[in-house]
């Protein structure tokens, strides 16, 4: 499963205070620590960025590829900061990620960006119209999704499906929603289609302590329906997902399976 | 429409291990199944080490004594014997050294070693005699007298693959990881040695032999599962090259030492023993074995003639 460091965010106050002052010691020290706990890819996420978007995306990719040798996932709602980071994309540990599009036509120029460059990208299942209800609702715009990818000459390979996780504090219901999603994302297609998570956004707004053990559970079951990939702390999960492909058969057993 | 001969897809290559000083000899670098040369790349033929003992051997049947008693007495000369047979590689077992047998001392057996060295150029497999305590205390000494002459030690256990993977790497060998019949502790057994430092491109697996009719079928699995995990699994750490140590465990077996009186219904000793290690052998390079130890020069002889076939 490729795991992808989600600690480099604007939503992070060091982060964020980080990105401001241009700050490269704390940008280089959470890539590596990332890249220590196993990430295969670090997320850059620098927020709608509407004013020097592009400059701090070209800044946050070339600091954190001096750092480590890894490719980013490029998150950001402004299309300019997106091609600017993909434009000094060291590819030689990987294409970068574009984190995303969705049904929402202002963000087609996204998808546009994906085939120009020849990048994957995270296709978040949701329309103009808000939040998906259901299960059944996320694939409808799923099946959209990549009629619109294919339009634009995206293969259904590069396409991650991102079926949004919700709060479990205040959308409790969801949480079976998107496992059911993972699963039924997975069946259009052959070889499956990828998928997606935005993990910690289950535990957003429950007490600290317990935000661990919301997300490493989840995350489990999302893999047992076959997850793809996921945005995560990598310290936090790395357990959980090594244990996970154990059980499931995917890596073979040995006692010290936690140390390799 | 033509035929198209599907084709797996592997994941893996089994490293490249090189033995020998003077001459080197190389095993391993296979992307694909055993034989399978239409899935990928074989550069590198199984290869058959012929077995000697540091002192005459004590439990070699009649079949094995007719050819080598005249030799034993002394390591080179049994050496020098095997090379006129056209050994291309020699194992060295330290049988002297367990506490059942002679008790020897590691400079007792470091002496030898060094005669062996010094006087047999090609590529060399030095053994102790399977005995744990006593192993971690002979293949150390053994490693550091052998420096530089870029040896295959074995055989490192779980119980004591410290002190021998340290003075293997000291000493630039190639190291046998053996473990007891299980992917499983395989895995594990490799990872506890790759913690010590020591390369893990220089791991060959033992994942214990055993002889035809003997638990044959077990080693035979295990050394499948192992191959298949490597290459369609991706497994990296058990991605390493196997040997299987087969006239160990045949000349043990009732059927290379009963006679055609004892049961005239198994026909005769000479054939059915020769067979028994033949056969053994070229099974298990069908599962996976780069590398075996055997012991009669006729069988190894089928075992070639076997390789050079399918190849």
């Amino acid at each position: 499963m490729l795991v992808i460091g989600e600690r480099l965010s604007i939503m992070s106050k060091r982060v964020r205070e980080a990105m401001q002052r241009r700050d490269k010691e704390t940008i280089r020290q959470i890539s590596i620590e990332q890249y220590k706990a196993g990430a295969h890819m670090i997320e850059a996420n620098i927020g709608p960025a509407e004013d020097e978007g592009e400059e701090l995306m070209e800044w946050m990719v070339t600091t954190i590829q001096e750092a480590v040798p890894l490719p980013l996932s490029l998150d950001t709602t402004n299309p300019l900061a997106v091609e600017a980071g993909l434009k000094v994309h060291n590819n030689e540990w990987g294409k970068p990620l574009i984190n995303s599009t969705s049904l929402d036509p202002e963000r087609f120029v996204m998808f546009e960006l994906a085939a120009k460059y020849n990048v994957p990208i995270i296709a978040l299942t949701v329309g103009k119209g808000g939040l998906p209800r259901n299960a059944e609702e996320r694939v409808e715009i799923a099946l959209q999704l990549i009629e619109k990818a294919t339009e634009y000459g995206i293969l259904p390979d590069d396409l991650y499906l991102d079926p949004l996780v919700l709060q479990i504090a205040t959308s409790q219901e969801q949480a079976k929603e998107v496992l059911k999603s993972i699963r039924l994302f997975r069946e259009l297609n052959d070889p499956p289609m990828k998928t997606i998570v935005g993990l910690s956004n289950l535990s957003n707004g429950c007490p600290k302590e317990i935000r661990p053990i919301l997300n490493k559970h989840f995350l489990a079951l999302l893999m047992y329906e076959g997850l793809s990939a996921a945005i995560v702390n990598p310290a936090e999960v790395m357990e959980t997902i090594k244990t996970i492909k154990v059980i499931m058969g995917n890596t073979l057993y040995a006692h010290s399976y936690l140390e390799i | 429409m033509n035929f198209v001969v599907p084709k797996e897809k592997y994941l893996n290559r089994i490293p490249v291990i090189s033995f020998g000083k003077e001459k080197k000899i190389f095993i391993g670098g296979e992307n694909t199944l055993p034989f399978l040369k239409f899935e990928g790349e074989i550069p590198h033929k199984p290869l058959i080490a012929y077995e000697i003992q540091d002192a005459p051997p004590e439990d070699y049947p009649e079949e094995l004594a007719k050819i080598y008693s005249s030799f034993w007495h002394d390591p080179v000369e049994w050496a020098k014997f095997c090379i006129e047979l056209g050994a291309e590689a020699i194992c060295l077992r330290l049988m002297s050294s367990h506490p059942d047998s002679q008790n020897t001392s590691a400079e007792e057996v470091a002496e030898t070693v060094k005669k062996i060295i010094s006087s047999v150029h090609i590529p060399l497999i030095i053994l102790g005699s399977n005995h744990i305590e006593k192993d971690s205390v002979i293949l150390p000494v053994v490693s550091e007298v052998a420096r530089g002459y870029n040896c295959i030690i074995g055989k490192a256990q779980e119980a004591n693959y410290r002190t021998i993977a340290a003075s293997a790497m000291a000493g630039g060998h190639n190291l046998i990881a053996m473990s007891e019949l299980d992917v499983n502790l395989a895995k594990q057994l490799n990872i506890l040695i790759s913690q010590t430092g020591f390369p893990k491109e220089k791991i060959i697996i033992d994942p214990m032999c055993s002889a035809l009719g003997y638990g044959f079928e077990y080693t035979y699995s295990v050394m499948e599962r192992i191959r298949i995990a490597a290459l369609m699994q991706g497994d990296d750490i058990l991605c390493c090259p196997m040997i299987a140590d087969v006239g160990f465990y045949v000349w043990k077996t009732k059927e290379t030492q009963a006679s055609y009186e004892e049961n005239p219904s198994w026909g005769s000793l000479y054939e059915r023993a020769i067979m028994w290690e033949a056969v053994t052998a070229c099974s298990f390079l069908m599962s996976g074995a780069e590398l075996l130890i055997m012991r009669h020069p006729k069988a190894i002889e089928i075992v070639k003639n076997f390789i050079n076939d399918l190849r």
